[in-house]
């Protein structure tokens, strides 16, 4: 085991990728010699050159047209979107054509390509450059949606998603970048559609995502100090959804929270509380609740930031509430 | 600089190409013809793009094209698709919402492709399969294969972003992509002049990637021909990308739901008088080859449709089955566990 950032594990899980498969391939804004806006491809182009990890211009369209027209054509590009707010600029190559170009040729075409993307918040940027949009590519038959909230599974996810015969949207939550944690030695490699239960708790089960998870944990221990034993499960995979190990937590706990960073409507915890309603309804003992950003776009200003996305505090307070 | 071809280098084609040119021309305008007529009998769902009247573009440039290049196209891609050898039978079942059609009925005729003839998808989108084409460019330019991309697209696709990021990026990492816009002088139901900023909308924005602007006759198959040879032969060999565009006319309306009636009647009498086809037997026939040769080749068109309608019409409807697969590259469409 050594002890990486979140942001070397990202870079590790590509060069891991690179070495093993030469027709992996890397595109996107200053990712080159400059090692990404964020650090988190530090080394790449020293270690493969400028022709497979390649600067393109700001061209979000192009970017991902480009890495979709080679991977129906034999690569396995990586493209990355600097911003996931810049999704929306090329969100027709997306959701139109990379989603759907399997299906509407019945399987002619396949697209093994991995967009990664900063997301989410906390990090001062404002409603442009915060946004917590899983949810958006979960909504479109076609992509698989994976945030991991650690450095080990930063590089073991993003490693199975290069290896994924599917298109896979790959969000790294930005104020995680810095964060450091074990990763094992050698070749790592995740599996997609796998939640992890990271607390074990008699109680109730919070269900997080990406940079929801620490906070989560957070919160389960306070809420131990208060006699509540929360189960937290990172569900680390939207699509594929692991809905076994989540449904089975709530089976076991009764009470179901969702901790999501998007705003309220939509959010990927709906989806998980619909299946829950209608899957385990006998076994819960309470109502399901979701613990959300407001239906706001992002403000920039630290305490308004702070205040709209879910906290440990407000993570404490509302399941404390609920389970009284 | 505009290169504009405007005579006919009738010695340079030979005789073989040139039957071939007709041939496919024939049978292209065939099956558009022959699709208008099953709409009219309620047996085309959905909508439908015909390009009659567009045929010399489709069979100039398929005719040069190496048997793995690539085509990108667009919704009004039966002729793209055809040309390149695809089964007329399967699209014609495609479009008639048939099990046996190419892609067993969940695509549509906006939507034909046979990647085994490197026919690589019809976009509905405009504008999106330009930067595609541009990534298929770039896998051939790494992989070291050969092939290059053939990319066409309407005069309407030049007014949108991806436009200008495609052609910036194949110029920037001198892709081996051709594309071609076919300028049939309306943007659905709109001139394209009276929203375009330049009179020419792909051949006039040439230089602003530092390429050589190229405008020909689209409705002249040897000059496509040649055209696509020259192009095509700049892209496999180094040269990077070029941007053609082709003047051109469609005989109907933008979809089925559009009689195009916003169009003048001396202008469409003018340019059914280029027609593509007509024009093209005229010059067979000025050239020796026989009104019998000529007349053979209509007929084996004409049975080629017949042929695959049949063969479209017997097949069962699409299959329910079909729903809930092909989503994910194990064939399923399951989302969870």
């Amino acid at each position: 085991m050594a002890e990486l950032s979140f942001r070397e594990a990202i870079a590790a899980g590509i060069a891991q990728e690179m070495a093993r498969d030469p027709l992996v391939y890397f595109i996107g804004e200053d990712i080159g010699a400059a090692g990404g806006v964020f650090k988190a491809t530090v080394g790449l182009f020293e270690q493969f050159g400028p022709d497979r990890v390649r600067d393109t211009p700001i061209s979000e369209q192009a970017i991902i047209g480009a890495a979709m027209g080679a991977a129906m054509t034999g690569l396995r590009p990586i493209a990355e979107i600097m911003f996931s707010d810049f999704l929306a600029t090329c969100w027709d190559m997306v959701a139109n054509q990379v989603a759907k170009t399997r299906y509407m040729t019945d399987g002619q075409v396949s697209l093994p390509l991995v967009i990664r993307t900063a997301n989410g918040g906390g990090t001062r940027f404002g409603a442009q450059h915060s946004q917590s949009l899983e949810n958006w590519g979960m909504a479109v038959p076609g992509l698989k949606v994976v945030a991991p909230s650690n450095p080990a599974d930063a590089k073991g996810l993003l490693a199975a998603a290069i290896r994924d015969p599917d298109p896979v949207l790959f969000f790294e939550q930005k104020s995680l970048y810095g964060v450091k944690g074990e990763v094992p030695d050698g070749e790592h490699v995740d599996r997609l559609g796998s939640a992890r239960v990271l607390r074990d708790g008699k109680d109730c089960t919070i269900v997080a995502l990406a940079a929801m998870v620490p906070r989560s944990l957070d919160a389960a221990e306070r809420l131990a100090a208060m006699d509540i034993e929360a189960t937290v499960v990172d569900v680390r995979s939207l699509v594929p959804l692991d809905t076994r190990t989540i449904l089975s937590a709530v089976t076991k706990t009764g009470r179901l929270f969702t901790v999501e960073e998007n705003p309220r409507l939509c959010g990927w915890g709906a989806e998980i509380a619909s299946i829950a309603a209608d899957e385990c309804f006998d076994d819960l003992d309470g109502p399901i609740v979701r613990i959300t950003t407001p239906h706001v776009p992002l403000p920039a200003a630290d305490v308004l930031e702070d205040a709209a996305m879910p906290s440990v505090e407000r993570i404490v307070e509302t399941v404390k509430r609920a389970m009284r | 600089m505009s290169t504009r071809v405007e005579k006919p280098p009738a010695a340079e084609v030979d005789r073989p190409t040139r039957l071939r040119l007709y041939q496919l021309m024939v049978e292209l305008r065939d099956f558009e013809q022959r699709a208008y007529e099953l709409f009219l009998e309620n047996l085309v769902r959905g909508t439908s793009h015909l390009a009659l009247g567009q045929e010399a573009i489709s069979a100039g440039y398929a005719v040069a094209m190496r048997a793995d290049d690539y085509t990108f196209c667009t919704y009004r891609g039966h002729g793209h698709t055809l040309a390149r050898g695809a089964s007329m039978a399967g699209a014609m079942a495609e479009l008639l919402g048939r099990g046996n059609g190419m892609l067993h009925g969940k695509g549509g005729s906006m939507h034909l492709t046979d990647v085994r003839h490197g026919a690589m998808g019809s976009y509905a989108i405009v504008g999106a399969h330009l930067p595609i084409a541009a990534g298929a460019a770039w896998s051939a330019q790494v992989r070291k294969s050969g092939q290059v991309a053939v990319c066409f697209f309407g005069d309407g696709a030049t007014n949108i972003g991806a436009f200008h990021e495609a052609l910036n990026l194949a110029v920037v990492w001198k892709l081996p992509v051709v594309f071609v816009c076919e300028n049939n002088q309306y943007m659905e139901y709109t001139p394209i002049a009276s929203v375009t900023a330049v009179e020419h909308p792909a051949a006039d924005r040439a230089s602003a990637y530092g390429l050589e602007s190229i405008l020909v006759d689209g409705n002249d198959a040897d000059i496509i021909y040649q055209t696509a040879r020259q192009t095509i032969d700049r892209a496999r060999t180094g040269g990077g990308p070029s941007l053609v565009e082709a003047l051109t006319y469609r005989h109907g309306g933008h979809s089925r739901a559009d009689p195009a009636k916003y169009r003048p009647e001396a202008e469409v009498r003018e340019w059914l008088q280029r027609d593509p086809v007509k024009r093209y037997r005229e010059r067979l026939l000025t050239n020796g080859i026989s009104e019998t040769q000529v007349n053979e080749i209509e007929t084996r068109a004409q049975q080629k449709v017949d042929a695959a309608t049949e063969e479209a019409r017997r097949g069962d409807p699409a299959r329910v089955e079909e729903i809930e697969r092909q989503v994910w590259g194990d064939g399923s469409a399951a989302w969870r566990n």
